[in-house]
């Protein structure tokens, strides 16, 4: 569905990104990790085309990224992008509503099917009662799943997430990468997440990469890359590495 | 939807109202019930052109602040505080001096100065951080000033007598109407509303973030070409006919989201038409409030106006 390749990404005179390549396929679920400044954001914004790549070429569904109007590939790919502000009140619904740009005519009023769209889409993410809501009233996590509900409501099949569980309390960390799995599972779709923690990708992730200072480090499935060398060089964190008893995945522990 | 359909309807009347008002009220009384020709000539050859380009103006202010308020994510920008009228005033006095009574000469130079503000405020306010408040509003301040001096500059040289006249219209005046100055603003508010509405939800989501926009589908590039275009002819055209008429974008959009919320599509459209209203009651206010002299219609905005920036951004 969505294919990096040996992309490079500058900021003015340094690269940022240098040379990675990504194959994302129906159904597939990958981790992107590595710590702060390694590159992770770059890489999800050289994806959807909010970077362009200074080499190296990005394929969407076949044809190139850049070959594709905004709309069209907005109507493939939703962003999960770190917070932001703005500074009109805007509700809820509205906000989500957004999400529904690249289906509609340019005056563009809604219709009934983009609001029963967009209702499903908050209730997926445990927001029935937020329609009316203000934007700036909410707190981090409950804005952070509004976001993901616009994402939904986008219908896109490509999903690129950028730390949508950095500001979510235990139970709803939980619901949005089962959310998200269940999608792929199921529905076909495919998912980009950008985490801090290891475990959760562990635990729902086909496939995990790790990047450090703007490159491929390792990449493949949880056993492979969380080794407690790998961990070692990357994070400079020492740590321990057993299986979830519960799941039989691999579980990390830091040693502080 | 209901409401605020309501509440266009109820706009259109306070239009009409405000207009019918503004024609039958002013220094000199006339009657329409028995027309005399010194009525007759003040009624159709003065006040009726001038209420009408006034209407106009306002529409066009209130279109382009809207608007750039919605794509520069900020409340407080406005033509006249961006410098964008005063781009635009240069351009009339330059169309003025080098090229005299050239037909059009004056709303196209107004609409080329008032471009160049634009894209000199807006690149001087962006930075990689992106645009906050206050450099937005500083680099205004700074193209203001900049452009004042060299107006100044301009009108010192031109002789006294023309000087008067010029002081008054920069600080916005309709005294100076004309049927064909009313033709050429009203096809551009008429203009206006109808582009700049068709890019009222890309505004909708510009306006909770660039990057968001762009994600969801939204030509960034294309529509600030749109809308940056669309307000230096609305501005250009305002300005070559009356001036700089301040706060008419900041005060207008503002009331109309406290009524409707931030929607675009509503806020739009409805600015055009809050904004006729507004200039045409201000100016009734500038004829009469010390007749038989007159104020220009700017002072009465901006004494309005500027209390309101004031709160607007210690609010911010």
């Amino acid at each position: 569905m969505l294919e990096a390749r040996n992309i490079s990404v500058r900021y003015g005179p340094c690269d940022v990104l240098r040379e990675v390549s990504l194959s994302l396929s129906e159904g597939r679920m990958v981790a992107l990790l590595g710590p702060n400044g390694a590159g992770k954001t770059t890489l999800l914004k050289a994806l959807n085309g909010t970077l362009p790549a200074a080499a190296g070429s990005v394929v969407l569904d076949g044809r190139p990224l850049a070959e594709l109007s905004r709309r069209e590939a907005a109507r493939r790919v939703a962003v999960v992008a770190q917070e932001n502000e703005t500074k009109f009140p805007v509700t809820v619904l509205d906000f989500v509503l957004s999400g529904r740009f690249a289906h509609g005519g340019a005056f563009g009023w809604e219709r009934a099917e983009d609001i029963s769209v967009a209702e499903r889409a908050l209730a997926e993410c445990d927001l029935q009662n937020y329609a009316t809501r203000l934007m700036n009233q909410l707190s981090g996590g409950e804005r952070q799943r509004v976001v993901l509900a616009r994402a939904l409501a986008t219908e896109a099949k490509i999903l690129l997430l950028d730390e949508p569980t950095a500001n979510l309390d235990l139970a709803h960390q939980a619901m949005i990468f089962r959310l998200v799995r269940g999608r792929c599972d199921t529905e076909g779709f495919a998912a980009v997440v950008i985490t801090h923690d290891l475990n959760l990708a562990a635990e729902f992730a086909d496939e995990l990469i790790l990047l450090h200072r703007g490159g491929l480090f390792a990449a493949g499935a949880a056993e492979e890359v969380l080794s407690e060398a790998n961990i070692a060089e990357v994070f400079g964190v020492r740590s321990l590495r057993d299986a979830n008893p519960a799941t039989g995945k691999v579980r990390i522990t830091p040693v502080f | 939807m209901k409401r605020a359909n309501y509440i266009f309807l109820l706009l259109i009347a306070g239009l009409a109202a405000a207009l019918v008002a503004a024609m039958l009220l002013g220094s000199e009384r006339v009657s329409v019930f028995e027309m005399t020709e010194q009525g007759r000539a003040i009624l159709f050859d003065i006040r009726i052109p001038r209420v009408l380009l006034g209407a106009c103006v306002g529409a066009s202010l209130a279109l382009a602040g809207a608007s750039l308020q919605a794509l520069l994510r900020n409340p407080l920008a406005e033509p006249y505080l961006l410098g964008v009228s005063n781009g635009a005033a240069l351009g009339t006095l330059l169309a003025f001096v080098l090229l005299g009574d050239v037909a059009g000469a004056r709303p196209v130079m107004a609409f080329a100065g008032a471009a160049i503000a634009t894209f000199a405020v807006y690149q001087m306010a962006k930075s990689r951080a992106g645009m906050n408040v206050e450099r937005l509003v500083l680099s205004g301040v700074i193209i203001t000033t900049f452009l004042s001096s060299i107006i100044v500059l301009l009108t010192s040289l031109l002789d006294a007598a023309r000087l008067r006249g010029y002081t008054f219209w920069l600080l916005g005046d309709l005294s100076q109407a004309t049927y064909n100055g009313f033709y050429l603003t009203l096809a551009a508010a008429a203009a206006g509303t109808i582009v700049l509405s068709s890019q009222a939800r890309a505004l909708n989501l510009m306006m909770i973030g660039e990057r968001d926009a762009f994600d969801h589908g939204v030509e960034v590039g294309r529509v600030r070409i749109i809308i940056f275009g669309a307000a230096s002819v609305l501005v250009g055209t305002s300005v070559a006919a009356s001036g700089s008429v301040g706060y008419v974008g900041l005060i207008v959009p503002h009331i109309v989201r406290l009524v409707v919320g931030s929607d675009n599509r509503l806020v739009v459209p409805m600015s055009a038409i809050a904004g006729a209203i507004f200039v045409v009651l201000a100016d009734t206010v500038a004829r009469t409030a010390i007749a038989p002299r007159e104020l220009p219609v700017g002072a009465i905005t901006a004494l309005i106006g500027a209390p309101l920036f004031i709160f607007l951004l210690r609010r911010n």
